[in-house]
């Protein structure tokens, strides 16, 4: 007889239910929690707490950890496969988010090479321009492809040394919430990623409408929903992100990133 | 030992006089009434109405310019839309030199550009002539530069222009904020529909002119003026596909909603509320004129401008003592004079605001200084005033004054420092000031703010990208980042 797993919400590096007590079942079997609008609070100020840190640690250390993650990544790959739903299909999908997870894994030490610079002001002071990390950004991840979907966007933001809040696919949200026992055995700190399941249509307004969310990623968001977050993202002037291209680009880093320039006088 | 208001009027007694020396404005013709800059020519309003735009060192009208209706923005943006096929299609050699050609116009008028920016706006005409003129001059020559390289801006991209663009601006750096927008938008090969602010048309009339003198094509710049009313029709006007606004974070706000579900890109260069914090190691001489420099530049009008004074405690009060020093030998007074540092307040309505905001800082506790001062009879001044005994919680501390008012905080430790620096929801500049290198990188890297100043203060550079953190906005202007809000990358 199978011991079944129950799937929680993942916040502040802790595996915990929906502190409404909800769920909801996407196909129709398995419980998932519905994250509520407390839920994604304590996401958002566990993402907050964790900013400094992650910010704040080496380049080649926050690669090092993306890195283990594909690693642990594709240690399961199996288990993914399966709850991708097996074939071919699955198994490219996973392939697809472990190389995602290298390709970004390798950015965080060339990012402020490729896109900082060193600015030749006219007069006599020293003056660069280097990218930092917004801060806490939300990812409304997309329907499709349960597990790359969220990958391919987690990553370019985590990479910048952001720190996120993710809202998974409603549709299908198990193998998001199992990444996060990839993310939890990859040194990624606590806070860094919390990952809510739930409903869109509810969650949505108090993710666009967060006075501490800085930043908001609508890959999996349909026009009307954009219009609607765009609206309530003025409040506190989010960026509201909306490239859609599916690619790994450096672009995708950088629409995370604030760029910020230091000027220093030149003298005896 | 505290500076009291006999003793400053005695240090200004003390220094030197200064006879008056007024810049010329015989070369300079206004003209008394102004059409609208359309498809490369001035033409008459469909508005019919006009407003006065006035000197707000004498209160005197100096022109009248046209509040611009829904069919005045609609043939401006057909205008521009009309240009920009042919635009961003002509040789990209071309349309670097155009812009060449701006930079040098901006150059052989400059003289003239900064009496009517400092007639129109009340700054001394000594920034104008040193800081506004020129910059706009050498904005336009980086991005010159820029036109036919875009490929070399961005690795991997054939960077495409967007179309329209419809750009807003504020009234404390008219020329300048004019071309931080114009330029890079048309050297990525927008074309550009622009409002000035309503209180200085002006130098963007002259613009429009230089627009003329340099061939530049039809309908890739176009000017119209008006109010708030005017700049919401320009951004929300469905030919345009690219918004950019510099001004206050509340109507930045406003334009973000007023836009969303468009599609339209967006930038914004909104408030701030920046802390300049000076170490006990600082070098206090040059401390205090960064901490002048920092907030009585054009009369605080300067979203970046260094607000917040905060200073270690153990060198708090000799500091505050060279500041009051230094506050009475600032001259205030005829922006023509070339000997003026603090010009008139930009409007009466921004009068108004600093006063109530002055108000409120003497009402909830804190300790206002101000120099001796004499104000003239007409027009709109405010003293250079500062507060010490602030607390945090206060208006004066947290509100964007947008006048020549300094809050002074102290701090202990350097977290300490950092902690109250941020704790804003802007985020567009800081100021450090200490004589130690680690301390300056520690700081720079901490400081959640687009722009950080160490051992200086308000400096530009069209090289130097410029732009917020947080409520403050986002986008870059200025550097190869500033071109990024007006490519596709797609």
């Amino acid at each position: 007889m199978d011991v079944r797993k129950t799937y929680k919400l993942f916040v502040n590096g802790e595996f915990v239910r929906s502190e409404s007590g909800r769920a909801y079942r996407p196909d129709g079997m398995v419980n998932v929690p519905r994250g509520s609008r407390k839920d994604l609070r304590d996401a958002v100020r566990a993402a907050r707490t964790a900013f400094p840190g992650w910010a704040g640690r080496t380049a080649m250390n926050r690669g090092q950890i993306l890195y283990r993650a594909a690693e642990m990544l594709d240690g399961r790959a199996a288990q993914f496969v399966e709850l991708l739903g097996g074939g071919v299909r699955a198994r490219r999908e996973l392939e697809r988010s472990v190389e995602t997870l290298v390709w970004y894994a390798g950015w965080t030490d060339k990012l402020p090479q490729v896109t900082g610079t060193v600015n030749p002001v006219a007069g006599p002071y020293f003056n660069f321009t280097i990218p930092e990390p917004t801060g806490v950004v939300a990812i409304v991840a997309p329907e499709r492809d349960a597990l790359s979907g969220l990958v391919r966007r987690l990553a370019p933001v985590l990479c910048g040394g952001n720190v996120v809040v993710a809202l998974t696919a409603e549709s299908q949200p198990l193998a998001a919430l199992t990444l996060a026992e990839v993310l939890a055995t990859s040194d990624v700190p606590a806070g860094v990623v919390n990952i809510i399941s739930g409903q869109r249509k509810e969650l949505l307004p108090w993710l666009s409408s967060h006075m501490d969310i800085n930043a908001i990623d609508t890959a999996g968001c349909t026009t009307d929903e954009i219009k609607a977050i765009e609206e309530s993202a003025a409040g506190n002037v989010k960026r509201v992100i909306k490239l859609t291209k599916d690619e790994m680009s450096p672009y995708l880093i950088s629409a995370f990133m604030e760029m910020k320039t230091v000027w220093h006088p030149i003298g005896v | 030992m505290a500076i009291t208001k006999k003793q400053s009027a005695e240090l200004a007694r003390q220094a030197f006089e200064y006879a008056p020396a007024p810049e010329a404005i015989d070369h300079v013709k206004i003209q008394p009434r102004h059409g609208l800059f359309i498809g490369g020519r001035m033409v008459e309003a469909h508005s019919k109405k006009h407003f006065p735009t006035i000197n707000p060192a004498t209160e005197k009208t100096l022109s009248q310019v046209v509040d611009a209706d829904e069919v005045d923005v609609d043939r401006a943006v057909k205008a521009a839309g009309k240009a920009f096929d042919s635009w961003a299609r002509l040789s990209p050699s071309r349309r670097s030199r155009y812009l060449f050609r701006i930079s040098r116009l901006l150059q052989e008028r400059s003289r003239e550009l900064a009496v009517v920016e400092t007639m129109d706006g009340g700054k001394p005409i000594k920034e104008s002539r040193d800081v506004d003129i020129p910059l706009s001059a050498a904005h336009f020559f980086y991005y010159a530069g820029w036109a036919d390289k875009l490929e070399w801006a961005f690795p991997n991209r054939k960077p495409r222009p967007l179309g329209v663009a419809g750009q807003v601006i504020p009234w404390n750096f008219p020329l300048l904020m004019l071309s931080w927008k114009i330029a890079p938008a048309l050297a990525a090969g927008n074309t550009v529909v622009l409002k000035p602010a309503e209180t200085t048309p002006l130098s963007a009339m002259l613009f429009a002119e230089i627009c003329m003198q340099a061939e530049l094509p039809p309908g890739v710049v176009n000017i119209v003026t008006g109010a708030g009313k005017t700049g919401s029709l320009v951004v929300s006007h469905p030919g345009v596909k690219k918004v950019a606004f510099t001004g206050s974070t509340e109507v930045g706000k406003l334009i973000q909603r007023a836009i969303a579900g468009s599609g339209k890109r967006l930038t914004l260069e909104l408030g701030g509320k920046a802390a300049n914090i000076v170490f006990e190691d600082a070098p206090l001489d040059q401390a205090v004129e960064g901490i002048v420099n920092g907030i009585y530049f054009n009369q605080g009008h300067v979203c970046c401008a260094g607000s917040r004074l905060l200073v270690q405690e153990s060198i708090a009060e000799p500091l505050l003592e060279k500041l009051k020093r230094r506050l009475s030998t600032l001259r205030l007074g005829d922006p023509l004079d070339k000997n003026t540092d603090i010009g008139a307040i930009n409007s009466r309505a921004q009068l108004e605001k600093i006063q109530g905001l002055v108000e409120s800082g003497v009402d909830e506790g804190a300790e206002l200084y101000q120099p001796e001062c004499v104000l003239p009879e007409r027009g709109f001044w405010f003293p250079p005033s500062l507060f010490t005994n602030v607390s945090q919680s206060y208006r004066i501390a947290r509100e964007e004054i947008f006048g020549p008012v300094l809050s002074v905080l102290t701090f202990r430790t350097p977290n300490e420092a950092v902690e109250k620096a941020n704790n804003t929801p802007y985020g567009l500049s800081a100021g450090v000031w200490t004589d130690k290198g680690s301390r300056i990188l520690w700081m720079a890297e901490r400081m959640r703010a687009g722009v950080v100043w160490a051992n200086t203060f308000n400096r530009f550079d069209p090289t130097s990208p410029f732009g917020g953190y947080k409520e403050s906005g986002f986008g870059r202007e200025g550097g190869v980042h500033g071109l990024l809000p007006y490519v596709d990358l797609n």
